[in-house]
């Protein structure tokens, strides 16, 4: 049940995608979110969804699985997209009581949709080719400018790692501890909320005492092998770019030309 | 009469997927009322996944659990009952704890069964008693123990069910030799007094040819051998094979009994040797 969830999942493989500078895909998938945000007409939604269904093509991961990471967001766009058909003034399509269906409502909703679908796609598509430890060094590089200002940039970094490594870990603690308390009788699956969140108790304490345990053992342990920051800290993976991530830059760079362009033109 | 009775068992994790693993399969096996029985295998032979199905955490993929006679799955709503009567400590059940007081926590099983609190009360200190808690731990904290206290009172609040049948998954792992000795002890007694079934789940020969009378062999999967300690040890060569370690004893008696002295080669214990011993020297000496 729990091991369903697929959060920043990593599908490894060998495409363009992966073999990119994690620090370019961050880069252009933000350009990316940039993107679908300026595009100001039809043409522009075609181009950038073309670049993409291209660019989940050229990574090899499934398409389904791709459009599986937008579900958990569906009653969000339903949401807005109700809000938008309601709250927009124009040409009345329909009218029932007091509540108007507007035409500009109905494409701005549809709008709203597809960039939502589109971001939720993009991002995953981030997630599903780099490694969570790729993808948190590429952040701390990112990020390192903020040093000046005195923000911890490799303590963030680092709590994302750890972070993300133990997340399999606490699922497999929170499998084992229900199933102890069930052989003792607990009922977990019946009773109204207050019931059943009384239920998550003997839980959830358990499992907060073994997270503050395996914190301070991680903690003893990665002082004992001389742990003291990020300062001075030399990496064994270092990041570099190449020919790649000027191409996907390049292909980028190209898809918003065209976008501005149709956007002044249309 | 029969306790515990499978008839053709199964369990496949992560069917029809490509990670697909069959954790036990075809398991027909009947463990008598009362019996003391020592589960051994090595690690990803299905003794957990086994365990699991006998107090209905897992269910099977195919097959049958007879509990006392009674389909465990046939109605759905009982599972609840079939964990009282089946009480199952898992492996590190100190890591389970969550009341305030020791006493509160052996509690948590027996007010889940909905009994009064007279009715709870005794069987806090009772179960308190078996496993060796003096009195005034009750009102302590549980995470103010040490290892091996939190360890016997998470025993003692599966033990406070009052179940028909016992599972201990490795209620030894991490103790110390006088602690190990201890709590086994203490499950013997327990076992003595109640006379209800008991399962061991452990991977020292030494311990179960010491305490249990029976033992279930699992490989692979499924069952190798379910036979009393003597059978078993009769076949020690092949435990050997399995990746399983004998006791001491049982190794020098095979190699006595290989190189031709009149010795029997089921020897466990130190105890038994010893007689085996002392009968060959009397022979010799008439």
């Amino acid at each position: 049940m729990l091991k369903d969830i697929t959060i920043g999942q990593y599908f490894p493989g060998k495409s363009f995608l992966h073999r990119m500078d994690p620090r370019m895909k961050i880069i252009l998938t933000t350009a990316f979110i940039v993107l679908l945000f300026i595009v100001g007409n039809w043409m522009g939604f075609v181009i950038s969804i073309g670049f993409l269904i291209t660019a989940i093509a050229v990574s090899q991961i499934p398409f389904l699985l791709v459009l599986k990471g937008v579900k958990p967001i569906i009653p969000l766009v339903i949401f807005t997209s109700v809000l938008n058909i309601f709250f927009v003034d124009g040409q009345v399509l329909l009218s029932i009581g007091f509540l108007r269906i507007t035409l500009e409502g109905v494409l701005l909703a549809l709008k709203m949709t597809i960039r939502i679908i589109c971001l939720i796609m993009g991002t995953s598509l981030l997630t599903y080719t780099t490694s969570p430890i790729a993808l948190t060094d590429a952040i701390e590089r990112l990020l390192k400018p903020l040093n000046k200002i005195r923000f911890p940039v490799h303590e963030m970094a680092m709590m994302m790692t750890i972070a993300l490594r133990f997340i399999p870990t606490l699922i497999e603690e929170t499998d084992k501890i229900m199933s102890a308390q069930k052989a003792r009788g607990a009922d977990l699956e019946s009773g109204n909320l207050l019931q059943r969140a009384k239920a998550l108790v003997p839980i959830l304490i358990p499992l907060f005492v073994s997270a503050f345990r395996r914190a301070e053992e991680l903690a003893l342990a990665m002082e004992c092998r001389c742990y003291h920051g990020g300062e001075g800290r030399t990496r064994m993976r270092q990041l570099s770019m190449s020919r790649l991530d000027f191409y996907g830059a390049a292909i980028t760079a190209l898809c918003f030309i065209a976008v501005i362009v149709a956007n002044l033109l249309l | 009469m029969i306790m515990i009775k499978t008839e053709n068992l199964s369990h496949i994790y992560s069917a029809h997927t490509p990670f697909e693993k069959v954790a036990i399969g075809n398991i027909n096996l009947e463990i008598e009322q009362g019996a003391f029985v020592g589960v051994i295998g090595h690690t990803g032979s299905g003794k957990s996944t086994l365990i699991q199905h006998f107090n209905g955490l897992l269910k099977p993929t195919s097959g049958k659990i007879l509990i006392d006679g009674k389909d465990i799955w046939e109605n759905k709503q009982q599972i609840r009952q079939v964990r009282f009567d089946v009480g199952l400590v898992f492996q590190y059940p100190e890591y389970q704890l969550f009341e305030e007081t020791v006493y509160q926590d052996i509690a948590f099983g027996p007010t889940n069964m909905g009994l009064s609190k007279e009715e709870i009360h005794n069987r806090v200190i009772e179960a308190m008693e078996f496993v060796g808690l003096k009195e005034k731990y009750a009102k302590k904290s549980p995470f103010d123990l040490s290892g091996g206290q939190k360890r016997r009172v998470a025993i003692a609040g599966v033990i406070a069910m009052r179940p028909k049948v016992l599972i201990l998954d490795e209620p030894t792992a991490g103790l110390d030799p006088k602690g190990r000795d201890q709590i086994l002890g203490q499950i013997k007694e327990y076992h003595k007094q109640t006379k209800s079934t008991v399962l061991l789940v452990s991977h020292s020969m030494e311990d179960i040819a010491k305490y249990t009378q029976k033992v279930l062999v699992m490989n692979h999967a499924s069952v190798f051998a379910y036979d009393t300690v003597e059978q078993i040890f009769t076949k020690s060569q092949e435990i050997t094979k399995m990746g399983l370690s004998v006791p001491q004893v049982t190794k020098v008696f095979y190699q006595l009994h290989q190189r031709g002295f009149a010795l029997e080669n089921d020897v466990y214990t130190v105890k038994y040797a010893a007689n085996e011993i002392l009968k060959l020297w009397n022979q010799r000496g008439e």
